[in-house]
């Protein structure tokens, strides 16, 4: 699936949720299931701080790909984060690039990106472009 | 005067709004308390009728705006009990009060060496003002610690103050714990050793029956906007004989006596520290919010915020997975109506985010209040805090959606 169409699925997805309650019900459970970090890895340096909440995101490149892991404290987050890493890992710094991120707001999750809510999430946003940036800049 | 909570929510315009298409429950009057429609009156009649500079000119506007920011002094002199009116000073809120105290105090009194003393409990507005001053002056700030239940350990209290101890500045009530620190019995122990006082009473002033006089503190600090008032307000009650000893702190407009390249010297009391065009339409604010705040104490209302509080100590109290900062030890009238606690295994902003979403607004995170969060070792809590406009439906209805929250997560 090309990443337009992975953010169109999510997007998708969303819509079937009317209720506020039934969207972070989704989320707690992907937050859930998505694999813990290593207490080891939970490094200053791999920290995001957030608001609130912390995030810490890692990630290594394999042939030509950029495979992200994440972990926050929070599980709501937690459940946004494991939305991007799904949507961005094992993609290629150009498609990375090539996404604008609106899906976040698309699936009315904007006031979760609010300055005073969940800054964790601009800044791991930032993050992931900046790594894709980084890392196609070698090429 | 017998009165219902209704009658009280319906001055509030702002209670009757909706978000997210449910009744808004707001849960967060510790940060800033809402405003009554004769607050908001005030405020717009200044603005629409007597807007114009105050103390300046001799116009027929510059009085009626005067007139109504001195009524606010007399009524905060009455509402504090404060010798003179003078003694009330007008300022922009309790952080800028105690900027206020901690700069002028510090080059009054403060030399290197000495002490000053705060407590664990106190909010960030208290420590970094003490912090910068004593950075300043080369002096040592020393810490009160809280106990488990977040009592201040008073039994410390003596062997802290020293003979360069200077001043102590002291919590009425935390804004995270909500307990009603015995500040009469730390302000005599204090003037026992000739330190002055400092209380921040930010929530204090809000919850309790404030008497300066028979408080004997040196200084009373409190902001307009978590009592019904505008924002932007706030009072710094100081003894005369601190506040003509210390120097000026901003110079400006009408704090001055005579101004000369060759030297100034500044206006009496209180206008010597307020500087500068004043916020005056919010401060006029602050006298509506004090009568408000008479009608309600005349009222049976707050008997009942109190049974609203022993209802909502008593549900996270029995439930097993919730931990509660800020525990009285004799009766429940030791705490506020606010509550701080933790649930075990589960994050303080994913329960903001769906209590929220249900239509209670409470406040997460550190508070303002790190070394407290530190002591609980804590990355932060979630904290409810009630007013006289809040009723048992909401607390039932808190209850209730913060046990289905907490399912949704665990
Ligand atoms: C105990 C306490 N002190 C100080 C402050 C600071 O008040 P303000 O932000 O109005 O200056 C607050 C409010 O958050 C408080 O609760």
């Amino acid at each position: 699936m090309s990443l337009q169409e992975a953010e169109n699925a999510i997007i998708e997805e969303f819509s079937m949720y009317e209720e506020w309650l039934d969207k972070y019900e989704y989320l707690i459970e992907l937050g859930k299931s998505l694999k813990d970090f290593p207490e080891s890895s939970k490094t200053d340096e791999k920290l995001i701080k957030g608001c609130q909440s912390r995030v810490w995101l890692d990630y290594k490149i394999e042939g030509g790909k950029i495979i992200f892991n994440a972990d926050s404290d929070a599980i709501i987050t937690k459940g946004i984060i494991s939305l991007l890493i799904g949507l961005y890992s094992g993609r290629t710094p150009q498609e990375i690039l090539s996404s604008d991120f609106s899906v976040v707001e698309k699936i009315g999750l904007k006031e979760n990106l609010s300055p005073t809510r969940a800054n964790g999430l601009v800044s791991m946003i930032a993050k992931i472009r900046e790594i894709a940036y980084g890392i196609e800049g070698l090429d | 005067m017998y009165m219902l909570v209704n009658d009280i929510r319906n001055m509030f315009p702002i209670l009757s709004r909706k978000v997210y298409g449910k009744n808004l429950v707001y849960f967060d009057n510790a940060a800033t308390s809402q405003r009554p429609q004769s607050v908001i009156d005030e405020w717009n009649r200044i603005s629409a009728e007597s807007n114009a500079n105050i103390h300046r000119a001799v116009h027929c506007l510059a009085d009626e705006a005067t007139q109504a920011y001195e009524a606010s002094r007399d009524a905060v002199r009455d509402f504090l009990n404060a010798e003179f009116r003078e003694e009330i000073i007008f300022t922009s809120g309790t952080t800028a009060s105690v900027n206020l105290v901690a700069f002028c105090f510090g080059e009054a009194f403060v030399k290197e060496g000495d002490e000053v003393v705060v407590t664990e409990a106190e909010h960030h507005s208290n420590i970094v003002p003490w912090q910068m001053m004593c950075q300043r002056k080369g002096a040592v700030l020393k810490v009160l610690p809280v106990d488990d239940d977040g009592h201040l350990m008073l039994d410390e209290l003596d062997s802290l103050l020293t003979e360069k101890t200077r001043i102590m500045a002291v919590t009425h009530i935390s804004n995270v714990l909500g307990l009603v620190n015995p500040i009469k019995e730390i302000i005599d122990r204090c003037h026992s050793k000739g330190v002055a006082v400092l209380v921040d009473g930010a929530q204090g002033a809000v919850h309790c029956k404030v008497d300066v006089r028979e408080l004997d503190c040196d200084f009373y600090v409190f902001s307009g906007h978590k009592l019904y008032a505008a924002t932007g307000t706030g009072v710094l009650y100081g003894k005369k004989k601190w506040l003509e000893s210390m120097p000026p702190y901003m110079g400006g407009g009408e704090m001055v006596g005579t101004v000369r390249f060759s030297g100034t010297t500044y206006a009496p009391l209180p206008m010597k520290y307020e500087a500068g065009t004043q916020n005056f339409a919010s401060a006029a604010t602050l006298k509506s919010a004090i009568d408000f705040i008479n009608l309600l104490n005349n009222s049976e209302l707050n008997k009942s915020i109190d049974e609203i509080r022993d209802y909502i100590l008593h549900c996270l109290n029995k439930d097993q997975r919730i931990r509660l900062y800020g525990v009285p030890r004799g009766t429940s009238d030791e705490k506020i109506p606010l509550f701080s606690f933790t649930v075990d295994g589960v994050h303080h902003e994913d329960l903001a985010l769906i209590l929220d979403k249900m239509g209670i607004a409470v406040r997460s995170g550190q508070m303002c209040a790190e070394p407290l969060m530190d002591r609980f070792g804590v990355t932060g809590m979630l904290r409810i805090s009630l007013a006289p406009y809040n009723t048992i439906e909401e607390a039932e209805y808190f209850v209730k959606c913060l046990n289905k929250a907490i399912d949704m997560l665990i």
